[in-house]
C-alpha cells in the first residue's frame, strides 16, 4: 500500500469507531457513516496532511468521491502522484 | 394578567436600506443586496459574495467622538434602535425609562474588533491594543450601547443562539410585556461578522454559496453571509392605547425548542416543535396562517428540513400558505436576521404585500411549496410566523397578525 493511501485510511479511519476500521477500498464513505459534519472535518485533514485543495461545498448533492478508494484516488490526483 | 402586546415603532439598517422605509421597498421590488465585499480583502476567500450594508459612513450617524467604543455591530444596534424609538414616537419619560427593556440578539459581537486586534499581534507585532479593546468586543455591547445612547434603564442584555438571536430576543421581550414585568420594550438583533477571520471559519464550514443565495431553488449552493439590524418597540395594547400610539402588528406567540441531535445539520422534528409551540402560545389555528417568513438560508439541508417541518406542524395546509425567504436579497444576517425577518413579516402584513424569494432557478422536488419565486406577490396576510432555527439546533418562532 502506498503512503498515500495508508495516511488516507488513516485519516478516514479516524472518525470511525474502533470496531470499524479495518477499511476496504470498495467501503462506501455514508455506508461507514461519514456524515456531512465528518467529511468536513476528513477533508480538512486530508487538506492539511498533503497541503491540497480540495474542492468541496456540503450543499452539493454529489460528491466527487464516494468510497474509500476513490478519495485515495482523488487525493493522488491532487497531490500529483499516480 | 395577560396583556396584549403590539409593535409600535421599528428601525432597519441592511443590505438592501439604511432605514425600514427603503429596506420595504427593495424587498417587495426583489432587490439583491448580495455583492462581493467591500470592506474586507477577498482575495484568499474561495467565496467572496456577502450581503454587506452599503455605503455606511459611521461619521453619518455618530460624532467621531462616541465611535471610539463602538464596533460596527453595536453601531447598527444604535442607528436602527434611534429609528425605532423615533417612528413609535416615545419619550421614556416619567419613570417609563426605569420600566423599558432592552433587548438585542446578538450572534458573535465585535468581531471585526477581534479581527483588527489579532491582526496587529500576531502579525504587525504590535506592542499592546486600544484600552476600548474588550468592551468593544463583547457580545452585549449592543444592548449596553443602545442603553446608554437611548437611555433606556430598565432590564438590558444580550440574547446569543447564533442565527435564532434575535427572534429568541424578541420572543423574551414579548414575554416580559406579555407578563406585565414591563410595559414597553426596545428589542431586535445586530451582528457585523464580515471580518476576514469569521469568514475563513466560515469558509471552512463548507456551506458558503459560491455564487448567491437561492433559497428552496433547484441548484442552490449554500448559505451568503449578511449584516445590519433591526430593531422594534413593543408596548402592552394599554400602554399603547393610553397615548394613542400607531400600532403597527400584534405579536401573539412564540414557540422554541432544541433538537439535542446534530451540532449542524437541521431537523425537522425540532422545527415542527418550535412552529407548533408559537402556533399554540398564540392561539390561532394552522389554517389561519396565510404567511411564513422562512428561515430559508439556501443550504441544501435547511431548507429540505424545513419544508418538512412546515408539512408536519401544518398539514395539508402547507400547500394553502406561502413561505418567502428574505435572505435571497438580504443574505444571512446571523443575529440581526429574525429581527429584520419579523419587521418583513410585519410589513407584509400592512403592505398586502409578500417580498419574494429571489435568484430562483426551478424547482426542487424536496422544496415544493410555494416560496413566492422571483417576484413579490399581492395577497392579504392576516397571520403569519416568522421562523428561525440555529446551528447548535436552537429554534425559535414568532406567531404575529394583523392588529384589530
Amino acid at each position: 500500500m502506498s503512503d498515500v493511501a495508508a495516511d488516507v485510511i488513516a485519516i478516514i479511519a479516524k472518525k470511525l469507531p474502533p470496531s470499524g476500521r479495518d477499511l476496504k477500498m470498495t467501503d462506501r464513505l455514508d455506508d461507514l457513516g461519514i456524515d456531512s459534519l465528518m467529511a468536513v472535518e476528513m477533508i480538512f485533514d486530508l487538506e492539511e496532511k498533503f497541503d491540497i485543495q480540495i474542492p468541496y461545498n456540503s450543499n452539493d448533492a454529489k460528491l466527487e468521491f464516494e468510497t474509500v478508494g476513490e478519495v485515495i484516488d482523488a487525493i493522488r490526483n491532487l497531490v500529483g502522484q499516480s | 394578567m395577560a396583556h396584549r402586546v403590539v409593535v409600535t415603532g421599528w428601525g432597519v439598517l441592511s443590505a438592501i436600506g439604511h432605514n425600514a422605509q427603503s429596506y420595504w421597498s427593495n424587498l417587495a421590488r426583489g432587490i439583491c443586496g448580495i455583492a462581493p465585499a467591500t470592506t474586507i480583502p477577498t482575495e484568499q476567500l474561495a467565496q467572496k459574495v456577502v450581503a454587506e450594508v452599503k455605503d455606511y459612513d459611521p461619521t453619518r450617524h455618530f460624532d467621531e467622538r462616541v465611535l471610539s467604543p463602538l464596533d460596527r455591530v453595536a453601531q447598527f444596534a444604535v442607528i436602527a434602535a434611534r429609528e425605532a424609538i423615533a417612528h413609535c414616537g416615545l419619550s421614556f419619560d416619567g419613570g417609563l425609562a426605569e420600566r423599558t427593556a432592552t433587548i438585542i440578539g446578538c450572534g458573535v459581537g465585535g468581531q471585526s474588533t477581534q479581527d483588527e486586534n489579532y491582526k496587529r499581534l500576531y502579525r504587525d507585532n504590535a506592542k499592546r491594543l486600544h484600552p476600548l479593546t474588550i468592551p468593544k468586543l463583547m457580545v452585549n455591547a449592543p444592548a449596553s450601547q443602545i442603553s446608554m445612547h437611548c437611555g433606556l434603564r430598565g432590564p438590558a442584555f444580550v440574547v446569543a443562539s447564533a442565527c435564532a438571536s434575535a427572534t429568541h430576543a424578541i420572543g423574551l421581550a414579548f414575554q416580559m410585556v406579555r407578563s406585565g414585568a414591563v410595559p414597553c420594550a426596545v428589542t431586535g438583533g445586530t451582528e457585523a461578522c464580515i471580518a476576514f477571520g469569521t469568514m475563513k471559519g466560515w469558509e471552512a464550514l463548507r456551506v458558503l454559496a459560491p455564487d448567491t443565495c437561492r433559497p428552496f431553488s433547484r441548484d442552490r449552493r449554500g448559505l451568503v453571509i449578511g449584516e445590519g439590524a433591526a430593531v422594534l418597540v413593543i408596548e402592552s395594547l394599554e400602554h399603547a392605547r393610553a397615548r394613542s400610539a400607531n400600532v403597527l402588528g400584534e405579536i401573539v406567540g412564540f414557540g422554541m425548542s432544541a433538537d439535542a441531535g446534530d451540532l449542524l445539520a437541521p431537523d425537522a422534528g425540532g422545527m415542527a416543535r418550535a412552529i407548533e409551540g408559537a402556533l399554540a402560545d398564540s392561539g390561532l389555528a394552522p389554517s389561519d396562517i396565510q404567511y411564513v417568513n422562512a428561515h430559508g438560508t439556501g443550504t441544501a439541508a435547511n431548507d429540505e428540513t424545513e419544508t418538512a417541518a412546515i408539512k408536519r406542524a401544518f398539514g395539508t395546509h402547507a400547500g394553502k400558505l406561502v413561505m418567502s425567504s428574505n435572505k435571497s436579497m438580504i443574505g444571512h444576517a446571523l443575529g440581526a436576521a429574525g429581527a429584520l425577518e419579523l419587521v418583513a413579516t410585519l410589513m407584509s402584513i400592512n403592505e398586502g404585500v409578500v417580498p419574494p424569494t429571489i435568484n430562483y432557478l426551478g424547482p426542487d422536488p424536496a422544496c415544493d411549496l410555494d416560496c413566492v419565486p422571483n417576484q413579490a406577490r399581492a395577497m392579504r396576510v392576516d397571520a403569519a410566523l416568522s421562523n428561525s432555527f440555529a446551528f447548535g439546533g436552537l429554534n425559535a418562532v414568532l406567531a404575529v397578525r394583523r392588529f384589530a
